[in-house]
């Protein structure tokens, strides 16, 4: 499809702005002026909401196709959540309020949510506070690290290694370093859990902090977590829960019962706030007491007048992660999901989740390969190694999923399984839509047999065939030039 | 000149006192399409198994090890505009640097080519 | 409501399938212990009463109060094109585009909203966009201090102070030197920058229009750094960029910023939308996300994720950032706000913006009891001194104006003193009501 900018024509108006009603005065001097207007494109308004619309038809989205990425937890995004995100006095309300004790007055209603929600979320994951600041993941990863670090320090504890199992997402050794520390990888044994005897040879007084996806991205519950936990805090290592998974214990484990100490949460993926396409999402992070001093500031108090304000005197706090709450509006949507599903509601979508991702597995166990035989828990890892004896890899089934009307599952991850196809089908979908999906699969099965070159075309007579990626790679062409090179 | 191999598949052609170095038929073929390498500093020294560059392909980044330590006296800037060349010949034009040995001690570390092959039949 | 379609005889028959007895059992392998006893959560509701419950709490916000503030996070109008496009499915329900061929609507806007930002700050590449101005700001110094190999940042105080937070708490103390320059007034102190740029500093840190608002030329300090080898980093606001010199044009390195203030509500404080835009030689040193074209097989053209071996998926402890997605949403917020200005309308609402704040600051400086340097070139945002501005600032609430951003909670010298910004949505009556308010509770003083 053309480009804004190749649609644009010279001279042509775009949106019409008010009249100036105060008298022009001088510009600002030459050496701080910039002469020439920003090359803007410019389209009328029917113009640019065709392209924008007819772009937007280019992509899947979980609104118009199943969307099984595995470890993202493309759940439903019930229609609700926008509309109460859309209500003025949200959306509107400027943080700036914030600024001033006497502003507080004016931004009752959103603290009053935010207090709720930071209170749902403690509940919810079994910890004493939790901060709604990091404003995504991995976000919420570093914040754990950073407070991890002020806990050792302040103690004294002389620390330089964060553990984390070899099946971790990559955001969790590259959090580990921007806090300064080294990672320490473990293998995973047979079983598809952390290899509990090198574990125990690799954790000595020098580590800071073990990090648990749990389950994991095998989409496995790791039987023996909460002896890892206690074995950790033998030494004075924090325990450090990653949330990307937790909609398969939703309502029915506290991860701070299991001997967690940190616990971040992603609301886009567990609590329905919508992707967005990559974002914004939110990643609040929950503590015990003995982390409670660290957390970043403000967070929100409630007075003995049921006054809502903020709370900023730890001389402990890490300091802030963002300018002021978190990502508002996501919080807003994740609160409003946990109010509408309530208690009930929430422990139904473990369940459900987990039901659906077995009985995808054991639809699929005699047509590709399982790493591990035993039961998943929301999401289950499948291998295309039978297929790669015929040439036929994880990306050419993705492929040709994408032919087929389906957006493919995360592919090649977790790193330690061969042409990993990760299926993470969600609790909102269908009996039905999960039966043509394995029917597709299936087919996918046999192609790879009998028709290989029709998986290795894929997708066929779809609006576009694959990319090249090695030349994207290769010219690196990040932006627009026009023929004038501009 | 003779040829030598790493086990992590870098290879070293020794003439006199100096080695050029690239990485195997068997590397390019693990990694796929090179799209990018960062090449070692000129004139610094690198120890031998000391990271010495960085090979990038669309999915994949790996550190390539000086098979010997020694400083670098050329560099292949070729490859920063046309990083193919190691795919298309690894072990000939697609060399990456020259250093200069420090001590030749060290190739007894490392493997001939039958060796090599035997190590790589170890891997299938 | 849980929104699970699922019948009773279709989980029984799902049941079967796998070969558990119920739906418990498909947890058997789990501790009994380590289930929790209770969860201490109310019953679900239906939409209706939700929406009647958070409709009551909504009312306890009043937004309808006059914004005079800004320091970062500014109030102007959005073009209703923006939310009704971006309020699609088919941009807020996918995920980062890892399959191309069925994500080219996400992978073609970045692709155009790294080009804007690019001609908007005059840089080569930028990314897909991070989380916000301050955490761009804090990867930008990161970045800069892995190009160079030094740990010293020099930043002038006049930086967002929400911004120094959010460093102070990215940047690692036992590896990173941060020190600021106190500001000199409202502007820079160029004696104290020229005499601290050493061998071992990273990146000078400025910010242009700076926080008290003034706008300034940097090409000096600029000059000066590179000399010695240091980068120089900006952070900016991209609405001033209308109608100030760009940051490229100055020679910066790195050019940061927020970028909410293009067609993204203020949402109390989130999401927000960071950019970071900066040579073409430090591409593989960026962080984040980038979108580059390519062709499919037979030729079209169309748009992948690109240089990702500098991510953490891949290369994990050694990449660029621990960043993992973008505020994909919020930038294609961005892009269509800028789409439907275009060229001609951007410029007049940068100016618009200046000419009323002028307009503003020569209007307040004739009250008596207000005290206002004029002396100064500034965009949209002013400083203003009022006498026992604790006192009064609670009654402007009142008179429903937001009378800025009280300075003293950032700056302790800086008592009684208040950042006041205009744009666009502040009309001419707006601004001589606001002057007669003041006049009239200064004149009780």
């Amino acid at each position: 499809m053309k480009l804004i900018f190749e649609k644009s024509t010279f001279d042509r108006e775009g949106f019409k702005l008010p009249k100036l009603d105060v008298p022009e005065c001088k510009l600002p001097t030459d050496n701080l002026l910039e002469s020439k207007k920003v090359n803007l494109p410019q389209v009328g308004e029917l113009e640019l909401v065709r392209h924008y619309t007819n772009l937007s038809k280019l992509n899947y989205c979980l609104d118009s196709h199943f969307y099984p990425l595995g470890s993202c937890t493309m759940k439903y995004n019930p229609k609700i959540l926008e509309t109460i995100a859309g209500f003025e006095s949200f959306s509107n309300l400027t943080p700036n309020l914030s600024l001033s004790k006497k502003g507080f007055k004016y931004i009752q209603g959103s603290l009053a949510l935010l207090f709720q929600l930071q209170n749902l979320l403690t509940e919810i994951t079994g910890t004493s506070k939790v901060t709604l600041q990091p404003l995504a993941g991995a976000q919420g990863e570093l914040t754990g690290m950073l407070m991890i670090k002020a806990y050792h320090q302040k103690k004294n504890n002389q620390k330089k290694y964060v553990i984390v199992p070899d099946t971790s997402h990559g955001t969790n050794p590259a959090s580990v370093a921007m806090a300064g520390y080294e990672s320490i990888s473990i293998p995973t044994g047979p079983e598809g859990q952390m290899d509990l005897k090198i574990f125990k040879e690799k954790l000595t007084d020098e580590v800071a902090a073990v990090i648990m996806t749990c389950p994991n991205t095998l989409g496995i519950f790791n039987t023996q977590i909460k002896q890892i936990c206690d074995l950790a805090h033998q030494k004075d290592v924090l325990t450090y829960y990653d949330g990307a998974n937790l909609n398969a214990i939703l309502g029915k484990i506290k991860p701070a019962e299991l001997g967690f100490d940190i616990v971040h949460l992603n609301l886009h993926k567990t609590f329905s706030a919508p992707h967005g396409g990559g974002g914004p999402g939110a990643g609040p992070v929950g503590v015990v007491d003995k982390l409670v001093p660290f957390l970043p500031e403000p967070y929100i108090v409630k007075d003995k007048n049921d006054q809502f304000s903020l709370y900023q005197q730890s001389p402990d706090s890490i300091g802030k992660v963002a300018p002021f709450f978190g990502n508002f509006q996501v919080l807003l949507k994740a609160l409003t999901y946990i109010l509408i599903l309530g208690k009930e509601g929430l422990e139904k979508v473990s369940e459900i989740a987990v039901l659906n991702a077995n009985y995808i597995m054991e639809s699929l166990k005699d047509y590709y390969q399982l790493p591990f035989r035993r039961r998943c828990m929301h999401e289950c890892v499948i291998s295309a190694q039978k297929q790669k004896e015929k040439g036929i890899s994880a990306l050419n089934i993705a492929k040709y999923l994408i032919q087929e009307g389906i957006h493919p599952p995360t592919i090649y991850f977790p790193l330690i399984v061969k042409e990993a196809m990760m299926i993470e089908p969600t609790e909102t979908e269908s009996k039905k839509t999960l039966d043509q999906f394995i029917q597709i699969m299936k087919k996918a099965a046999k192609l790879a047999k009998e028709s290989p070159q029709t998986l290795k075309q894929a997708p066929a007579n779809f609006i576009f065939s694959r990319f090249d990626e090695v030349k994207a790679a290769r010219n690196q062409n990040l932006k627009y030039k026009n023929n004038n090179n501009e | 000149m003779s040829i030598y191999y790493t086990k992590n598949h870098e290879w070293a052609k020794v003439e006199d006192n100096i080695a050029m170095v690239g990485i195997t038929e068997y590397a390019v073929s693990q990694l796929g399409d090179v799209v990018f390498i960062n090449l070692p500093e000129s004139e610094k020294s690198y120890k031998q198994d000391e990271t010495l560059a960085e090979i990038e392909s669309v999915k994949a980044a790996s550190d390539i090890y000086s098979p010997l330590s020694g400083k670098v006296t050329e560099l292949n800037s070729k490859l920063d505009n046309s990083p193919e060349t190691i795919n298309n010949s690894p072990e000939t034009k697609g060399w990456i640097a020259k250093i200069e040995i420090i001590n030749s001690d060290e190739i007894n570390k490392l493997m001939n080519k039958e060796q090599y092959q035997q190590h790589l039949q170890t891997l299938k | 409501m849980n929104y699970i379609p699922h019948t009773e005889d279709e989980i029984k028959e799902m049941l079967g399938t796998i070969g558990a007895s119920s739906l418990d059992d498909l947890f058997s392998e789990i501790d009994k212990s380590f289930f929790s006893k209770s969860f201490n959560l109310s019953e679900g509701r239906s939409e209706f009463e939700l929406f009647e419950y958070l409709k009551k709490i909504a009312a306890k916000n009043d937004t309808s109060l006059i914004n005079l503030s800004g320091g970062g996070f500014y109030d102007h109008y959005i073009p209703a094109v923006v939310d009704k496009l971006t309020s699609r499915s088919e941009f807020y329900t996918p995920y980062t585009p890892y399959q191309p061929e069925c994500s080219q609507g996400t992978l073609q806007s970045i692709y155009e909203y790294q080009t804007l930002i690019c001609r908007l700050t005059g840089m080569d590449v930028t990314n897909a966009s991070v989380y916000d101005g301050g955490t761009a700001l804090a990867e930008g110094i990161i970045m800069a201090s892995r190009i160079t190999k030094r740990k010293k940042v020099i930043i002038d105080s006049a930086l967002n102070p929400l911004y120094q937070k959010i460093i102070r708490t990215y940047l690692n103390p036992d590896f990173y030197q941060i020190m600021i320059v106190d500001s000199s007034g409202y502007g820079l102190n160029r004696k104290k920058f020229l005499e601290l740029l050493d061998s071992d500093t990273a990146a000078v840190v400025f910010q242009n229009p700076n926080f008290f608002g003034k706008i300034d030329d940097y090409s000096d300090l600029v000059k000066a750094a590179h000399e010695k080898q240091i980068l120089t980093i900006l952070s900016t606001y991209p609405i001033a960029l209308g109608l100030l010199k760009s940051p490229g044009s100055f020679g910066f390195d790195i050019v940061t910023g927020e970028a909410q203030c293009l067609g993204n509500q203020l949402n109390f404080g989130g999401p927000l939308l960071g950019f970071i835009a900066i040579r073409k030689k430090y591409v593989r040193q960026l962080p984040g996300r980038i979108v580059g074209a390519t062709e499919d097989k037979v030729g079209r053209r169309g748009f992948v994720l690109t240089l990702q071996t500098r991510e953490q998926h891949i290369r994990r402890n050694k990449a660029t950032s621990n960043i993992c997605t973008n505020q994909n949403l919020s930038a294609i917020k961005a892009l269509i706000y800028l789409a439907s200005l275009g060229k001609d309308g951007f410029r007049k609402l940068s100016k618009m913006n200046y000419f009323k704040a002028q307009f503003a600051r020569k209007a307040l400086a004739q009250i008596d009891k207000i005290k206002i340097d004029l002396n100064y070139p500034i965009f949209n945002e002013f400083v203003i001194e009022i006498e026992n501005l604790g006192q009064l600032y609670p009654k402007i609430l009142e008179k429903d104006f937001i009378p800025g951003i009280p300075l003293a909670q950032f700056y302790p010298e800086m008592k009684n003193k208040l950042l006041i910004c205009i744009t666009e949505k502040i009309s001419k009556q707006d601004i001589l009501k606001f002057k007669s308010i003041l006049e009239s509770i200064t004149y009780l003083i």
